[in-house]
């Protein structure tokens, strides 16, 4: 029987290991879902064990170690049966050499390299953006399915679902469990970072009162971002992806008012700005740039974020050099919702009719139709402009398509100051 | 949850001792760990308290002390600042410290206040929402 205390220890280190223990397996069976499994009985051996004789001094080597046992136990067990079917001995035997060599090989590979070979499989773009994000948490993460279902406000049923189709679709493919070289890295790790900044986002949508686990979704990103950029220290993206996601969770003690409203960036109490993530992510960025790439998606998006993060007031923001990041962002990812920022941007840095020349070009895209952000902006420049009667239209507009109640009363009560 | 783990002081870090060159390996080597694991934020060793100042409020009264200061293993001679998921983990990490200092020695982990402890005091301290 283990006390409570000692399992609760014991499951601590194994939460530390596992990401590293499922890699290394996973490169040996060459299958997600075996050495999941096989992580799992080695924390169960630990847990018969360690009471005993104390948690061993290589914690993570004693678990490899058991679970790699496990691994050749299993692979006998199923010649053996194989063996009856078929008279195949010979052939397996050949089989079992160099299967046995290739788990010795492997225990001897650094974790580092495993850990990053799994991210990148389980970030696979064969499989959906969803099933990336749910085989990540899942693997990498240490959540449990109904974790991620309730994190992603899905039945457990669907996430289970989801995760055994991924880890099928990755057997079928045949993956390597290899971290792509050559040309293939770029689009692959284009794919990771993708998956983490959105399990990023999905926390940070996540609304006041709603289960916390939503809200551990940034934390859990951040933390990947961070296992990431000390796997790939040398990744400018992988870099400016984390600096992007600890500027942006610096705010969260700000944005949000004590009735529960949204706080507007300009309009957020800085004193509650988390420092030190601030002064993570200008470093992280910082370094991204060093190496040389301020060009990137993610380093320009955290450098607009970094103007924001620089000013100690709200009028010290250089807007003359976020509109001129997002002038470089379009180039780089063209989307409407980047232009009407952009547009926004410009005001601010060259006077309300500047922004309202850009939104005029972009008010045609379809996608952004039904988009409440971008009359609710025009509204906000025409009244800047002075131009009350057109401002009151663009935010009644804005006040139509929205479907959020405390942005709809926001904007009539805009509306209705045009009118004194 | 954040963090701050205490390396408490000795009488060797109050004297100024630098730590042999084994342990300062042993110790980066520990941080490149804490690193990959996407669990450090911050590390930093203080000099001894001989180097510090301390201000001693009493109503409008400040009073600057210079050191060293007494009660050695109540001071603190370097720290961290880890995220993790629960003290559990943040026991797990710590007890995989290699000893910080020659003799005997205490770490101490300490968490640091979050939003949610502050709920009740500002309302406002409430969960993120979208701003888009």
């Amino acid at each position: 029987m283990v006390g409570e205390e000692s399992r609760r220890a014991i499951e601590a280190v194994f939460r530390i290991e596992r990401a590293g223990l499922i890699a290394g397996l996973a490169r040996m069976v060459r299958d997600v879902d075996s050495a999941e499994e096989l992580a799992q009985e080695a924390l169960l051996a630990a847990l018969a064990d360690w009471p005993k004789s104390g948690v061993p001094e290589k914690p993570g080597a004693w678990l490899m170690t058991t679970a790699k046992r496990r691994a050749l136990d299993r692979m006998r067990r199923d010649q053996m049966r194989e063996r009856k079917h078929a008279e195949l001995a010979r052939e397996r035997d050949d089989d079992e050499g160099a299967a046995a060599e290739r788990i010795a090989a492997a225990i001897d590979n650094d974790i580092g390299d495993d850990l990053l070979s799994l991210i990148f499989t389980a970030c696979h773009p064969v499989l959906s953006a969803e099933a990336r994000a749910a085989l990540t948490l899942r693997l990498i993460g240490g959540l449990t399915t109904e974790e991620i279902a309730r994190a992603f406000l899905s039945a457990e049923a669907t996430i289970a679902q989801r995760i055994v189709r991924a880890k099928r679709a990755i057997a079928k493919a045949g993956l390597a469990f290899e971290v792509p070289r050559g040309a293939e890295r770029a689009v692959r790790l284009a794919s990771v970072l993708e998956v983490i900044y959105l399990i990023f986002n999905e926390g940070y949508a996540a609304t006041r009162g709603e289960d916390l686990i939503r809200t551990s979704l940034c934390a859990e990103a951040q933390r990947l971002g961070r296992i990431l950029a000390g796997l790939m220290p040398e990744e400018p993206e992988v870099l400016s992806l984390q600096a992007l996601m600890e500027i942006q969770a610096s705010r969260f003690a700000a944005r949000v008012a004590p009735d529960g409203a949204f706080v507007p960036l300009t309009a957020q109490n800085r004193a509650r700005w988390d420092r030190l993530l601030i002064w993570d992510g200008l470093a992280a960025l910082e370094r991204a740039e060093a190496l040389g790439g301020s060009d990137g998606a993610y380093a320009l998006q955290a450098a607009i974020a970094a103007c924001h993060a620089r000013a100690l007031k709200a009028e010290d923001t250089d807007w003359p050099r976020i509109a001129a990041l997002y002038d470089r962002l379009r180039a780089v990812v063209p989307s409407p919702v980047v232009d009407l920022n952009r547009a926004v941007a410009h005001s601010m840095a060259f006077g309300p009719e500047a922004g309202l020349r850009l939104i005029d070009e972009i008010a045609d895209a379809a996608v952004l139709r039904d988009y409440a952000p971008l009359p609710a902006a025009k509204g906000d420049l025409l009244f800047r402009a002075g131009r009350l009667g057109e401002a009151r239209v663009a935010f009644e507009t804005a006040a139509g398509l929205t479907r959020n109640a405390v942005e709809k009363s926001f904007l009539l009560s805009r509306a209705r100051s045009c009118m004194c | 949850m954040r963090v701050m783990v205490f390396v408490k002081a000795t009488e060797d870090s109050e004297r100024g001792t630098l730590p042999a060159k084994e342990m300062f390996e042993a110790m980066g080597k520990f941080n490149e760990e804490l690193v990959k694991a996407g669990v450090l934020v911050v590390a930093d060793g203080l000099k001894p308290s001989s180097a510090g100042k301390r201000i001693a409020f009493d109503g409008p009264s400040r009073t600057v002390i210079d050191g060293p200061f007494a009660e050695t293993r109540e001071l603190v001679a370097g720290f961290w600042i880890w995220e993790v998921k629960d003290m559990d983990e943040a026991i797990a990490w710590a007890k995989r410290c290699p000893n910080p200092m020659p003799g005997p020695s205490d770490l101490e982990i300490r968490p640091v206040y979050c939003l949610e402890d502050f709920a009740e005091i500002f309302d406002s301290a409430g969960e993120p929402q979208s701003d888009g």
